[in-house]
C-alpha cells in the first residue's frame, strides 16, 4: 500500500473483560477506539488523547496503560480489564465501593481511569515497587496519602476530588 | 495519521531487516512517544516493526555486578528491579521520576533513549524546526525557550533531551548494545547522542535500521551512594527544567572519585566530565562542589530566557552532593 492512503487492517484477538473478541482493526486505531468504537465499552474516557490526562486508564495483563497511546494491532493475545470488568457481577469492586462512600468523584468524566488507575497502584504497592517519593529503596513502602497522590499523577481530576480520591484509595490500601 | 503496514519481529535479525531497506519503516517499543509524534503528524511511518515482544525483556546481574537490562523490559519493571533499587539507586530514582505510573508501564528502555525532544516547535507542524524540517528555522530561539538549552546548542538548535532514565546511565558508564545492518557492535551511551550543530535531525549516531538490544550499566562501587535530583514546574509527571544523577565516593573527608550527569540543560544527557575532574582528591565540601559545578558550567551559553537555568543546576549539584557526604 506504500504510497497510497488507503487503510492497513489487522486481524487480532483480545480478551476484553473475560470475553474472548476477534476483531479486525484499522493499524492505527488505539485500544481506546476499539473498545470505544467496536466493542462499545464506553467506560474508559478520551480526554486529552496524548497519555496526559490519564482518563483512558485500562488494565492490560493486570498493568495499567494509557489506552490512548496503546496501538490495538501491538496488543494481540491480550487480556484487557477496563472499569466494566472491575465488578464481580453485581459486587462492586473494593475500590469502587471506596469512591461512593468517600465521594470520590462529582462529574465522573475521570473516574473509570482513576478507578482502573488506582487498581494498578494497589497491585504494584503490593508488589514492593517503590515510588519516587519512596524515602528507602530498600523497603517496602506503605500507600500513605504522599505515595498515593505521586503513585496517581498520572490521573487528572478537573473537578478537584483529589482529597477524596486519596482518602478512598487509602482506605482500599489498609 | 498516515497508515503504515504493522509487523511483529520474532528476532532480532529479522527486525533489522524489515527496517534496513525501507528508509519509511521504523521500529515500535512501548509507543509512548511515537504513537504520539504519529498522531501529530511529526513522525509518518509507513511501516512499524514491532520489537516490544523480541526476547530482550529481563533485567540480569553478571558476577562481576555488572547489570544486564533487556532493551524490552518497561521503565517500572527496571525501577522495581531489587538490583537496580540496592546498587544503582540513582537509576531507579530516575526512572520513578519520568512520566506517570502508566507511561511507565509503556515504555521500554530502548524507547526511552531513543525518545524526541518535547521542544513545542518541534511538535507543531505548523512552525518552524530544523530538527523537523531542515532549513525551515529555529522559532525556539527568539521564542518560547524557557525550558530549553544553555549548554551544548547550537544556532540550529536549542532543544533538551527529555529522558531522566538516559541522564543516570550517562553518569553510570552504561554501554548501549545493538544489531545493525552487518551484525552486533556496542556503543558508550555517552557516544550514542551526538550534538545539534548544524545538523539537528538526528538525536544520535545511529543508522534508522540500529536495533538496541541491551543496556550494560558496569558495576560501580560506590553507586549506592548516589542520587537522581529532578527540579519541575509541577511535583510529580511533568520533564524536568534541570536534574542531576550523581554518585560519591568520599574517604577521610576528600572525594575519591565520583560521577556526574546533568539533564535538561544540553541536547544530551550531559555527563559533568569537567565537574568530576575537579571534584577528584578535592575535600568534600560545599565549596568544593560549587566550584565543580562552576567548572562546568562556564561552558554554559544560557538563551534570553532560561539564565536561570545555571545557578539552579548549580545549586542542584551542591544540594546533591552535600547530601550524599552525609548519607
Amino acid at each position: 500500500m506504500d504510497g497510497t492512503n488507503l487503510p492497513e487492517t489487522a486481524t487480532i484477538t483480545l480478551d476484553v473483560n473475560g470475553v474472548d473478541h476477534e476483531i479486525t482493526v484499522d493499524t492505527r486505531s488505539s485500544l481506546l477506539d476499539v473498545l470505544r468504537e467496536h466493542l462499545d465499552l464506553i467506560g474508559a474516557k478520551k480526554g486529552c488523547d496524548h497519555g496526559q490526562c490519564g482518563a483512558c486508564t485500562v488494565l492490560v495483563d493486570g498493568r495499567r496503560i494509557n489506552a490512548c497511546l496503546q496501538l490495538a494491532v501491538a496488543l494481540h493475545g491480550s487480556s484487557i480489564t477496563t472499569v466494566e470488568g472491575l465488578a464481580d457481577g453485581d459486587g462492586l469492586h473494593p475500590i469502587q465501593r471506596a469512591f461512593i462512600e468517600h465521594d470520590a468523584f462529582q462529574c465522573g468524566y475521570c473516574t473509570p481511569g482513576q478507578l482502573c488507575s488506582a487498581v494498578g497502584v494497589l497491585a504494584e504497592a503490593a508488589a514492593g515497587w517503590p515510588s519516587v517519593v519512596t524515602q528507602d529503596l530498600s523497603a517496602t513502602p506503605a500507600l500513605d496519602g504522599d505515595e498515593i497522590r505521586e503513585r496517581m499523577s498520572g490521573n487528572l481530576c478537573r473537578c478537584g476530588a483529589y482529597v477524596n480520591i486519596v482518602a478512598a484509595i487509602g482506605e482500599v490500601a489498609e | 495519521m498516515r497508515p503504515f503496514v504493522y509487523e511483529r519481529a520474532e528476532e532480532a535479525r529479522s527486525a533489522v531487516a524489515a527496517v534496513a531497506d525501507r528508509p519509511d519503516a521504523m521500529y515500535l517499543g512501548g509507543g509512548t512517544n511515537l504513537v504520539d509524534l504519529m498522531r501529530l503528524g511529526v513522525a509518518e511511518p509507513a511501516r512499524l516493526v514491532d520489537v516490544s515482544r523480541l526476547p530482550y525483556d529481563t533485567v540480569g546481574v553478571r558476577p562481576d555486578g555488572a547489570l544486564r537490562i533487556g532493551a524490552a523490559v518497561r521503565n517500572s519493571d527496571l525501577a522495581a528491579h531489587p538490583a537496580v533499587r540496592r546498587a544503582h539507586p540513582l537509576l531507579a530514582q530516575a526512572l520513578l521520576a519520568g512520566a506517570s505510573g502508566q507511561v511507565r508501564n509503556m515504555a521500554t528502555v530502548g524507547g526511552n533513549l531513543l525518545q524526541r525532544t518535547r521542544c513545542a516547535y518541534f511538535q507543531d507542524i505548523t512552525k518552524p524546526c530544523n530538527k523537523r524540517n531542515p532549513g525551515s528555522g529555529c522559532p525556539a530561539r527568539e521564542g518560547d525557550h524557557r525550558n530549553l538549552a544553555i549548554i551544548g546548542h547550537s544556532e540550529a538548535c536549542v532543544a533538551t533531551h527529555p529522558s531522566d532514565m538516559a541522564v543516570a546511565l550517562a553518569a553510570l558508564d552504561a554501554v548501549v548494545h545493538l544489531e545493525g545492518r552487518d551484525g552486533p557492535r556496542t556503543l558508550p551511551l555517552t557516544e550514542l547522542y551526538r550534538l545539534p550543530g548544524d545538523d539537528p535531525r538526528r538525536d544520535t549516531v545511529l543508522d534508522p535500521a540500529d536495533l538496541i538490544t541491551e543496556v550494560t550499566v558496569p558495576a560501580l562501587s560506590f553507586g549506592g551512594r548516589s542520587h537522581y535530583r529532578k527540579v519541575r514546574d509541577r511535583a510529580s509527571f511533568a520533564f524536568a527544567v534541570v536534574s542531576v544523577a550523581a554518585a560519591l565516593d568520599v574517604a577521610g573527608g576528600v572525594v575519591r572519585d565520583c560521577r556526574i550527569a546533568f539533564g535538561a540543560i544540553a541536547p544530551v544527557p550531559w555527563r559533568a566530565r569537567r565537574a568530576e575532574e575537579a571534584l577528584r582528591g578535592a575535600p568534600a565540601t560545599e565549596d568544593a562542589f560549587a566550584a565543580a559545578a562552576r567548572a562546568e558550567l562556564g561552558q554554559a551559553r544560557p538563551l534570553r530566557d532560561n539564565a536561570f537555568k545555571v545557578p539552579l543546576a548549580r545549586n542542584l549539584l551542591v544540594r546533591t552532593l552535600t547530601e550524599l557526604v552525609v548519607a
